[in-house]
């Protein structure tokens, strides 16, 4: 339960969600946002204004899924790390996850991680795919998993697997 | 005696931004800071702020910080006297202050106090074990000196201040193992629990620290659950090994100065303890005293930065009256702190400053 | 101990000096404070209490709590937190409330 352990639960986090149809046209911006704080930064880091102007700051963010094209513009601009790009249009069985990564080591594209859930629980393995140069944002880099489809809504962070297999 | 138009006590947030605002005006003012550099508690902030993007929401703490002072010290109209502490302000006026091991007296037109807070303390068996930190220490610890606290840290509290160091103390190479709260809900932003939820930080409500145990410095720790009205539920104890504890348990304002200098106060739960009474422009009930930031009332930075703004632009004003575009700034400036307490976050505050705020006859 | 890596922060760390814990040589950095030097060398206990001699340690770390008071070359009641190392530097910790003069 959020309020009780910081987990979104299933109804929560899929009202973030696009049509079916659009789901599977390409990579979209998911805000797991369910609170009204304080907080713009969203809005303007859209480059073509993809998230909806707030006429309070408190408002929770909207992403409008007819312009977003899953630039990941978004992401590694949030403040609460609350932004995740899911991308359905790749190959049958495989989905590309999109996050913000602000921790060490970074991993490299081609290495294994850990998908974690949102209670940090161990999920399957993933694949990088993209890894975003935090050093141009600020120290927040983006970081691109492929993993099994199954796993698109749950897996919500890595868990890097170092040199020693840990 | 030295005179000055306006003295800024406290370079923290709050400071800072008065600081900047008067020097915008050409004002001379003197700002005054007991540690060695400024910033306050911004120094520490590795996260990037909320709020209005208009208002720097989405720059790193720390980075907000450097910037204000980068542009104060370019302006030149500001003295910053660092490692100097304010020891008095009296009735007349007079602020005296230790500096250089020399005692100053100074008598400025305005005085602005932004003294911060200080951090709240939490009864439990064997509180003052070595290992035992309040979450600023922690903070000061990892992001200033890149000293680790500790390994496996449990933490006291959910409050943006618990959740953002756990988050920091990950960063940093430590486990939280543990976050409990007393309260039946998260306190502080669900992002900021989400965050450390899924890197594996188990949070748990009604729940809070029975003792610590160790050879001279913490070993382990003990929980248990509460009940709605605090209360240990007996045999919910549970064990854990850590050799860290967090106390993130809340802040309260440190404005002795303002009550020596004869400033009415009055007592806001809400507020996080005695606070002086002030108008809309953080004014006290002592003329040309201010108050501002977390000293006159708990909420977090960037409130701190436009009371600050405020309080300086109202201050200048007062004592040059010409100035530009008065009123066109301090709409901008209210408008924006009013935006910032207007969601339900802000609902506490708003409660607390309708017993702060006092309407004086303009 | 240090933080070598941090993902976020970088350290800006002065030149290595040596002062003196007790008698014993700690290696720190300079413009460290005396308290984070000793935390960085493991060193926990700063001072004791005054009845019961418990072991104290940092608590606020930021001149507030008292809970870090050693004598300083000589100097008694100096908060570690907020005072910088400085090479050849003598720490001790204090024995009770420290005689001022």
């Amino acid at each position: 339960m959020l309020k009780k352990n910081g987990v979104a639960c299933k109804e929560e986090y899929m009202e973030k969600l696009p049509s079916d149809i659009r789901k599977e046209k390409g990579p979209f911006a998911m805000i797991e946002c369910f609170q009204r704080i304080p907080c713009d930064p969203c809005v303007y880091s859209c480059p073509i204004k993809a998230i909806m102007h707030m006429s309070d700051i408190n408002d929770i963010p909207r992403v409008d899924f007819d312009k977003c094209n899953g630039c990941a513009s978004c992401v590694v601009k949030c403040p609460g790390l609350a932004i995740f790009v899911v991308d359905l249009s790749k190959s049958s069985g495989k989905a590309v996850l999109k996050m913000a990564y602000e921790l060490l080591p970074v991993p490299a594209v081609g290495d294994e991680v850990i998908a974690l859930s949102r209670e940090g629980k161990e999920l399957c393995k993933a694949k990088v795919v993209e890894v975003r140069d935090g050093k141009i944002n600020d120290k927040t880099y983006l970081l691109g998993i492929e993993l099994d489809r199954e796993y698109i809504y749950e897996a919500r962070a890595v868990r890097v697997v170092d040199s020693d297999g840990k | 005696m030295i005179y000055t138009d306006l003295m800024i006590i406290g370079g923290g947030p709050a400071g800072l931004s008065a600081a900047k605002t008067v020097s915008d005006y050409g004002v001379k003012s003197i700002l005054v800071e007991k540690d060695r550099k400024l910033g306050g508690q911004l120094v520490k902030q590795t996260h990037r702020f909320f709020g209005s993007k208009k208002e720097k929401a989405g720059m790193r703490g720390f980075t907000i910080a450097q910037n204000i002072e980068n542009e104060i010290r370019k302006s030149g109209s500001s003295e910053i006297w660092t490692d100097s502490t304010v020891l008095g302000l009296y009735e007349d006026g007079v602020v005296t202050v230790l500096r250089n091991g020399r005692m100053e007296k100074i008598k400025p037109k305005k005085i602005i106090a932004a003294t911060g807070a200080f951090e709240r303390y939490l009864a439990f068996e064997n509180n003052d074990l070595p290992g035992v930190f309040g979450a600023g220490a922690v903070q000061t610890l990892m992001n200033v000196f890149g000293v680790l606290p500790g390994k496996k840290v449990l933490m006291v509290g959910s409050g943006n201040i618990g959740l953002i160091v756990s988050y920091q103390l990950i960063q940093a190479g430590a486990k939280v193992v543990q976050l409990v709260e007393a309260a039946p809900e998260i306190g502080g932003y669900l992002v900021h629990a989400s965050k450390i939820a899924r890197l594996g930080v188990p949070i748990l409500t009604s729940a809070t620290l029975k003792g610590v145990y160790g050879n001279g410095k913490v070993e382990k720790a003990v929980i248990h659950r509460v009940d709605e009205r605090f209360n240990p539920i007996d045999g919910t104890e549970e064990e854990i090994e850590v050799d860290t504890v967090c106390l993130a348990v809340g802040l309260t304002p440190l404005n002795e100065l303002v009550r020596m200098a004869g400033c009415e106060m009055v007592y806001s739960g809400e507020l996080g303890g005695y606070v002086p009474l002030r108008d809309d422009f953080m004014q006290t009930s002592v003329n040309g005293l201010y108050c501002c930031g977390d000293a006159s009332g708990i909420e977090e930075a960037t409130s701190a930065m436009l009371s600050g703004s405020i309080a300086a632009l109202h201050a200048c004003y007062s004592v040059f009256p010409d100035i530009q575009d008065y009123q066109e700034q301090m709409q901008r400036l209210q408008s924006a702190l009013t935006e910032l307490r207007a969601g339900p976050f802000g609902e506490k505050i708003r409660k607390g400053l309708s017993r702060a705020v006092v309407i004086k006859n303009a | 101990m240090r933080i070598e890596n941090h993902p976020v922060l970088e350290y800006k760390r002065g030149k290595k000096i040596t002062f003196f814990f007790n008698g014993m040589p700690v290696e720190c950095f300079e413009g460290e404070t005396i308290a984070a030097a000793l935390y960085a060398a493991n060193i926990l206990d700063l001072s004791s209490s005054r009845r019961l001699h418990r072991p104290r340690g940092l608590f606020c770390a930021i001149g507030n709590c008292s809970s870090c008071l050693m004598e300083v070359d000589g100097v008694v009641n100096v908060k570690t937190c907020v005072t910088p190392a400085r090479h050849g530097m003598h720490v001790c910790v204090q024995e009770g409330k420290g005689d001022l003069l």
